[in-house]
């Protein structure tokens, strides 16, 4: 019998030098976890926070209720973006190793949390992202060139140079400034959600944040909105099992799924196979409707698998074991997706070949032409004075004396 | 016109905000069925309906950012927080984000949010309801800071913050909610009803933020203040018979500097007063701004007068209180011959 208090401390399955362990992560069959209806009863809906929704079996064909029934082009354009954002996000680590950007956050296997998602709501949803789904830029139409000019931090840049690069923001396609805040991202969405409900709007909004930031004090006020208002918002966790160095154990994942948080506050909880394109596309689409009618916020949750270092600062290889990503039990999203086409004869290696090259080269124009608008240290430069302006619409007196006296001081000007 | 103390006045400028512009809301805790626990939003949600004055989750973070996300998606929010001094859980959402998403957006967005707080003391609230943190929030970028001392300005303020593009903090120091105070609290209560500034237009009119109001004109020594502190100061310089020039800069983001530039050049003589505590309050950022501009002006060093560093005591809350005495000393100090 046990007379003693003791402090657990969750530990990482696989340090390095270890073989990965992910006997931790509870799986379910593709197509073996119920539908209930989008206005389900939050108790029809129990199941769905501690089961795994899959539609993508391992013969690569889409099955079970939750098959969002996605026409093939609609696939294609879902594979597209995904492979977009990888190319993408593959150049601007390169660029960065070369020292052209200062920073960057890649999404490798985690495209499909940003894409299929992004692609299953409206196009006038209202999103709020976290640093690492800029696949929901490229489905709602930003252009790379822009992103790169933002990393860039050159003469178009979007924020005008006062940003870290990928906290891009995107008012046209209904996206918001990105923060490099954790999480304050998630009640500002439930906010949003309410003035919507407010003016009788139709328009939903949806939040992305890490396992790891899940547990500041955000996500629990977010939650204690969304359900008390019953705000039409998805809040979305991705889970890719890292922040930086530190599991998703200490996160608080370790005894139950993030998704069963969302009962305790009132709110449906879907543990959603992240790299399963159709998974993510059909769970959306369910937690969309049942917020556009009247029934209120879901918390997802999207269990994926953060391939790459958390950004170029990082070196995952010393906090864990380097065999991780080949062990990973969900697969890789892009991989899962165009074998899904092939399977359905709607795609094949050889397309899938030339794509990649089109892309590749898409993204190496768009390059070329972000670096004819400057760069942090060479060719065109954005005036300084721009550091003075948007503190509040109309500069207050002071800053605009500050503003004259570094002009005084600098000379020449 | 009407009599009205500020509560009443605060109450009157949400209740024409909400009837002019449909997209004012008023939210926070108790605000709505209960009306305020200071009663400043009594009757608004019975007249303009529980989706525009919205009782909340006890959640000052939660306040604060379901307001940046509403003001987002075209809302005017207007939050409540019970007392200034339970506002830091929404500290970061205030500073990181609120402060500065039309910058970090470069005006892609912005979030004209207004959060209202009680605060100061003499009440005998302790702590943590007497505290007057004004500082920490003039030294964040991208927000205004605004403190009324009187009905009228309370009002009008109060309706400029709500109309202005730009996210304010509106800090109502509670001692003077139901009428002046002079900074002896052995005196009966006097109304605001007996006083000029609690007479109050019914109707819609602004206060610009950014002004200063120069309280009393005067030669031999200026006074600067804001909040409670304006009327304790008065009566002070009052009782040494002094031809004070005092400024109640009524907002200290934007700061008025002009109107304390020239006052001091005119007297030569400054003193500060708030009630915050003094060492890193807003007392010596005036006194730094008018050390600058005023210093060939000076025949005697600024003096300060504030709360010391300490927390609000609540048993010795009239011994920390800045009280008449305190500023007498100082006065007497500047008056000084060189």
């Amino acid at each position: 019998m046990v007379t003693r208090s003791r402090l657990h401390v969750p530990h990482a399955p696989a340090r390095p030098g270890q073989p990965p362990d992910f006997s931790y992560v509870r799986l379910s069959e593709a197509g073996a976890v119920g539908r209930p209806d989008s206005t389900a009863a939050l108790s029809d809906c129990a199941p769905l926070a501690d089961e795994l929704i899959r539609v993508l079996d391992d013969q690569h064909h889409a099955v079970g209720p939750w098959n969002p029934a996605v026409e093939a082009h609609e696939l294609q354009l879902g594979l597209r973006t995904m492979l977009l954002t990888r190319l993408f996000d593959e150049r601007m680590v390169t660029v960065q190793r070369q020292g052209r950007i200062s920073f960057y956050i890649k999404s490798t296997g985690e495209e499909a949390v940003a894409v299929a998602a992004g692609m299953a709501l409206k196009n006038d949803d209202f999103l709020f992202p976290s640093y690492r789904q800029q696949g929901l830029q490229l489905v709602r139409g930003a252009k790379l060139v822009d992103l790169m000019c933002q990393l860039l931090s050159n003469t178009r840049d979007m924020c005008k140079g006062r940003q870290l690069p990928v906290l891009y923001h995107n008012a046209a396609g209904h996206i918001f400034s990105i923060s490099g805040n954790l999480a304050t991202q998630f009640p500002q969405a439930v906010g949003y959600a309410m003035a919507a409900a407010i003016r009788g709007e139709d328009r939903i909004a949806a939040s992305w944040i890490g396992e790891g930031s899940s547990a500041e004090a955000d996500f629990h006020q977010a939650l204690v909105f969304a359900g008390v208002y019953r705000a039409p918002v998805l809040l979305k966790v991705v889970n890719n099992q890292w922040a930086i160095s530190t599991f998703q154990g200490t996160a608080g994942g370790e005894q139950r799924s993030f998704a069963a948080r969302g009962p305790g506050y009132g709110i449906p909880g879907l543990r959603v196979d992240g790299n399963d394109f159709l998974a993510v596309y059909a769970a959306t689409q369910w937690a969309a409707e049942r917020a556009r009618r009247g029934y209120g916020a879901t918390l997802m949750e999207l269990v994926t698998y953060r391939v790459a270092g958390h950004s170029t600062s990082d070196d995952p290889s010393r906090y864990r074991s380097k065999d991780e990503p080949d062990a990973w039990p969900l697969g890789d999203p892009i991989e899962r997706l165009k074998q899904h086409l092939i399977a359905l004869g709607a795609w094949s290696e050889a397309q899938h070949a030339t794509l990649t090259r089109e892309l590749e080269a898409e993204v190496a124009a768009a390059w070329s032409e972000a670096l004819s608008f400057g760069a942090l240290n060479e060719g065109p430069q954005l005036d300084p004075q721009l550091m003075f302006e948007d503190v509040f619409k109309e500069p207050p007196p002071m800053l605009v004396e500050q503003r004259a006296q570094w002009l005084r001081e600098r000379g020449g000007s | 016109m009407s009599q009205m103390n500020m509560i009443q006045a605060l109450n009157s400028a949400m209740d024409i905000a909400l009837g002019r512009d449909p997209t004012v809301v008023v939210l926070g805790e108790d605000v709505g069925y209960f009306g305020g626990v200071f009663r400043v939003t009594d009757g608004l949600q019975g007249k303009y309906g529980e989706h525009r004055v919205l009782d909340t989750p006890i959640a000052e973070g939660g306040i604060v950012a379901v307001s940046i996300g509403m003001a987002v998606n075209g809302l005017k929010p207007v939050a409540e927080i019970q007392f200034v001094d339970y506002i830091y859980p929404g500290y970061d959402q205030i500073v990181s984000e609120l402060a500065r998403l039309r910058y970090r957006s470069a005006g892609a967005f912005s979030a004209p949010v207004v959060i209202r707080a009680p605060c100061g003391g003499g009440i005998r609230g302790g702590q943590t309801h007497s505290q007057s943190p004004e500082a920490l929030f003039a030294h964040v970028c991208g927000i205004q800071v605004v403190i009324p001392s009187n009905p009228y300005d309370a009002k009008g303020l109060l309706l400029a913050a709500i109309e202005s593009p730009d996210p304010v903090i509106f800090l109502e120091p509670k001692r003077i909610y139901n009428g002046p105070f002079y900074g002896d609290p052995t005196q009966a209560a006097q109304p605001w009803s007996r006083h000029p500034l609690g007479e109050v237009p019914d109707g819609h009119y602004e206060v610009p933020i950014g002004v200063a109001r120069r309280v009393r004109e005067g030669n031999e020594v200026s006074i600067i203040s804001y909040g409670t502190m304006v009327h304790v100061a008065e009566a002070a310089a009052e009782a040494l018979q002094l031809d004070a020039d005092i400024i109640d800069v009524r907002s200290i983001v934007p700061l008025d500097v002009e109107a304390i530039t020239e006052s001091v050049q005119r007297t030569g003589r400054c003193v500060i007063v708030h009630e915050a505590t003094r060492f890193a309050g807003f007392g010596a950022e005036l006194a730094a701004l008018i050390q600058e501009r005023c210093f060939w002006y000076l025949k005697a060093p600024i003096e300060r007068v504030g709360g010391f560093d300490t927390p609000y005591p609540h048993a010795f809350e009239w011994e920390y209180f800045p009280g008449p005495q305190r500023i007498q000393h100082a006065l007497k100090r500047v008056m000084e011959p060189e």
